[in-house]
């Protein structure tokens, strides 16, 4: 028995994710305690979808966290994604183009915070808090602050549908994101050459990689992130919304964080992210199902995420400990 | 101090160490790096609680909780690192935490005029209300020292205080201690430059491994007595033979007419296969930015380079390491390693594109082999490839860095300053190292502001003035003093001492 446990506990993904994942398990017990409703195949296909939105947005954001950057615009780039995406099936286009629209309006959005970053040499911290407010201007001011009515059933089914008769189309998409952002960041060049960065940049620099043009590419995958939880956000919606997401940019954040990827940059997995966004999912879906009132859920939360920083910065001493 | 303990995760730093300083005398510290120097230390100023052993004062047996405590007891620490605030004027650096203030507001004219009086006494001529990042290096470290007399310390520690410092500096300096000494301040004194010890040193107390080897009074010890203490072997040498010849008379590397406005001027040099050019220089002289020109960090204006009499293009560190060259910046920590990743990633970092098989993923098991390689090779003492880097000691990072450039497998390595801040022992081995690879026909460009070092170890020799070549000079036949009469710019300049 001892030495079963010596195995799980020396296996590399205890070592990992140990501590989240016992946060996560431990949260589930104590909601299925708290709510009869709370294990139900039906409840946890629920949480996964409705963590889907967050954990897309925060699978981008480990990438620019790990390089040492944040974004705190993702949740304003996401709303402007939806009105793009609600404007353009209004104008007539079909559900392909309107998606590769609103793709491509998300990569925009993210090079242009990647570049004035990158070349400007200003903190990706201002750079994103101007642009929390210009990107969510922008979606007000095409749709006059009126939500945009969503009725194309192709992009309904984006969010609301079902394969084989069960599996959400969010866990689907959630599920394919998570091992194409696992590997690309933990077995590609690219990943290998976002963590040196992260490490030390100017490391980075002499050995040859080209920092500037790597942030302006993860800002490119952020936004591409953040369209594509803003079409499954708009389809669950069934409209537009110009002030939808707000304040995701900081649940996607406190997900990675979560998950432990580093504030500071250098460390982190997509994997890791995931189990964090699912912390965040549990904690929403269990705290409505025990009808907790929504401002007791915003406090809970706020605590949380410093509880996220707090394991971080200890992390950290540690690593720097002789 | 006595039968001093202190224990790590994992390594015992010290254990049954001693330390004894009189009224009135220089104690000089001396060990190599990770002989416990600093852990020492760091327990005498409070940073670190001892595991073992008792701390006496005036016979009287004490404890020092933290640094607030150890300055009551009239302990003062001057570290190596820089601890000062680049954004504060010099005044209010000095005076940190400690301001005279008038009704709570903190008066600015006496602070200024208090530190005035300070400087002048020690002979330190800079004006109180510059801000520190407005100062040179060395500046930054006569400050510092003032610093740690201006609250009227009894005991004096002094870390590596001189590694920074211009030749007249450090003769301030000495003339502050001598003068502190004759007040009957107790100093202890930590520097890797045995020559300034005798000048200085009254007792010398040598570490080794964390234990304690002895103390000696340093006018009835000869230097090669007290390298030995420190090594616990014999060093008949500081510098590894070599007599090996040019494998062969050819240009490896050409350089014509490189250029950068403000960094760098009309640079004309050559390298052979197999050959050691010492780069001479004093600090600001732009001995780093030619390397750097080249390796293209700091991208030229203007100029030509030949590889193999081919002409080639290095714009970028990309291209360099293309053309094989490799650059070993002087500051490892914060230019050379990721010190959050672990020894298998900062060994394979200049060359990923190796480690990636048919579907273009990074091969994990090809990693771990190509770093255990380097780990056998240069006997880089790690637990394990997946070790954080952090937790090495500086000689193992050092030398991991010098893997990561090794596995490009450098065809041209420009070093810069490579021996900064490490003990005799590890010296040797990293000339002896240079010698390996040059005898492989890998053309090394050293850059050093050590005379001795580049006399000792160059094949060639350039002194760089001004951000220029000044001479080219045979190493064998040529002197200190001769290198120095082509530096011209000595006064205005921050020299370094040789």
């Amino acid at each position: 028995m001892g030495k079963g446990i010596n195995k799980i506990t020396d296996s590399k993904v205890f070592k990992s994710y140990g501590g989240v994942l016992i946060a996560l398990i431990g949260l589930m017990i104590l909601f299925s305690a708290l709510s009869p409703h709370f294990l139900k195949t039906n409840n946890i296909l629920t949480i996964l979808s409705q963590v889907s939105i967050i954990a897309i947005l925060a699978f981008g954001m480990t990438f620019v966290l790990m390089i040492g950057e944040i974004d705190l615009s993702v949740g304003s780039i996401a709303a402007l994604c939806g009105i793009v995406l609600g404007i353009s099936l209004d104008k007539g286009f079909n559900a392909m183009i309107s998606i590769i629209i609103v793709l491509m309006v998300g990569a925009i959005a993210g090079f242009f915070n990647g570049f004035i970053g990158a070349k400007f040499k200003i903190p990706t911290f201002i750079v994103t808090v101007a642009t929390l407010g210009i990107f969510r201007g922008i979606g007000y001011a095409f749709t006059d602050a009126k939500p945009i009515q969503i009725n194309n059933s192709t992009i309904l089914f984006l969010g609301n549908g079902k394969l084989f008769g069960m599996l959400p189309v969010p866990v689907v998409i959630v599920a394919l994101l998570l091992i194409v952002g696992h590997v690309l960041l933990s077995k590609t060049k690219f990943g290998r050459q976002a963590k040196i960065i992260g490490g030390n940049k100017t490391a980075a620099e002499y050995v040859g990689v080209n920092t500037e043009k790597m942030q302006v590419i993860i800002y490119i995958i952020m936004g591409i992130a953040a369209a594509i939880s803003s079409i499954i956000l708009t389809a669950r919606l069934y409209s537009a919304q110009p002030n939808a997401a707000t304040g995701y940019e900081l649940d996607a954040i406190a997900s990675a964080v979560l998950g432990g990827t580093s504030l500071s940059g250098g460390y982190g997995t997509v994997l890791g992210t995931f189990i964090g966004a699912s912390i965040i999912g549990v904690i929403n879906n269990g705290m409505n199902l025990i009808g907790m009132p929504y401002f007791y859920q915003q406090i809970i939360k706020g605590l949380i995420i410093i509880v996220a920083v707090y394991v971080d910065v200890r992390n950290k001493e540690r690593m720097i400990d002789v | 101090m006595k039968n001093i303990k202190k224990v790590f995760p994992g390594v015992v730093a010290l254990e049954g160490v001693n330390l004894k300083i009189e009224e009135g005398k220089v104690l000089a510290l001396l060990g190599e790096n990770g002989a416990g120097k600093s852990t020492l230390i760091k327990i005498l100023s409070g940073l670190y609680k001892p595991d073992g052993g008792q701390i006496f004062m005036d016979d009287k047996e004490i404890e020092i909780k933290d640094v607030n405590h150890a300055n009551g007891f009239g302990i003062s620490t001057i570290y190596q690192e820089l601890s000062l605030c680049p954004n504060l004027s010099v005044a209010a650096n000095i005076f940190a935490l400690d301001e005279p203030t008038r009704f709570g507001i903190i008066d600015d004219r006496e602070m200024e005029k208090r530190t005035k009086t300070l400087l002048n006494e020690l002979g330190i001529d800079i004006t109180p209300d510059v801000l520190i990042k407005d100062l040179s290096i060395s500046n930054q470290q006569m400050i510092e020292i003032a610093k740690g007399l201006s609250k009227n310390p009894r005991i004096i520690i002094m870390d590596e205080p001189t590694s920074a410092l211009s030749n007249k500096e450090t003769e301030i300096l000495f003339k502050i201690i001598r003068k502190l000494k004759s007040e009957g301040k107790s100093i202890i004194y930590i520097s890797h430059r045995m020559e300034e010890l005798y000048e200085i040193a009254d007792d010398v107390t040598v570490l080794r491994d964390g234990k304690y080897i002895g103390t000696v009074k340093i006018s009835e010890t000869a230097s090669d007595e007290l390298v030995k203490m420190m090594v616990g072997r014999e060093m008949d040498k500081f510098y590894p033979h070599k007599d090996f010849k040019y494998l062969k008379d050819e240009r490896l590397l050409v350089i014509e007419n490189y250029n950068k406005e403000n960094f760098y001027n009309d640079i004309n040099l050559y390298l052979r296969p197999g050959e050691i050019l010492g780069l001479y220089g004093l600090m600001g002289s732009g001995r780093t930015e030619i390397g750097q020109g080249i390796f293209g960090i700091l991208k030229k204006d203007s100029g030509e380079m030949y590889i193999h009499g081919k002409k080639v293009k290095v714009e970028n560190p990309l291209d360099a390491i293309e053309h094989r060259i490799a650059f070993v910046t002087e500051d490892r920590k914060n230019e050379g390693l990721v010190l959050s990743g672990t020894v298998q990633e900062n060994i394979t970092m200049a060359n990923i594109g190796k480690l990636l098989n048919r579907f273009r993923f990074i091969d994990s098991r090809k990693e771990t082999r190509i770093t255990e390689k380097h780990v056998d090779n240069l006997r880089i003492k790690t637990p394990s490839v997946h070790q954080i880097v952090n937790k090495l000691s500086g000689g193992n990072q050092q030398k991991i860095v010098l893997s990561k450039w090794f596995e490009i497998e450098p065809e041209i390595l420009i070093l810069d300053e490579p021996t900064r801040g490490i003990d005799v022992g590890a010296k040797f081995e990293i000339y002896k190292l240079m010698i390996q690879l040059a005898e492989k026909g890998v053309g090394i460009i050293m850059i050093s502001s050590d005379l001795p070092e580049i006399l000792n170890v160059s094949d060639r020799l350039l002194v760089i003035d001004r951000n220029q070549i000044v001479a080219e000079l045979d190493p064998k036949d040529t002197t200190q003093e001769k290198i120095m009469t082509y530096i011209t710019g000595k006064g205005e300049i921050d020299g370094e001492r040789y």
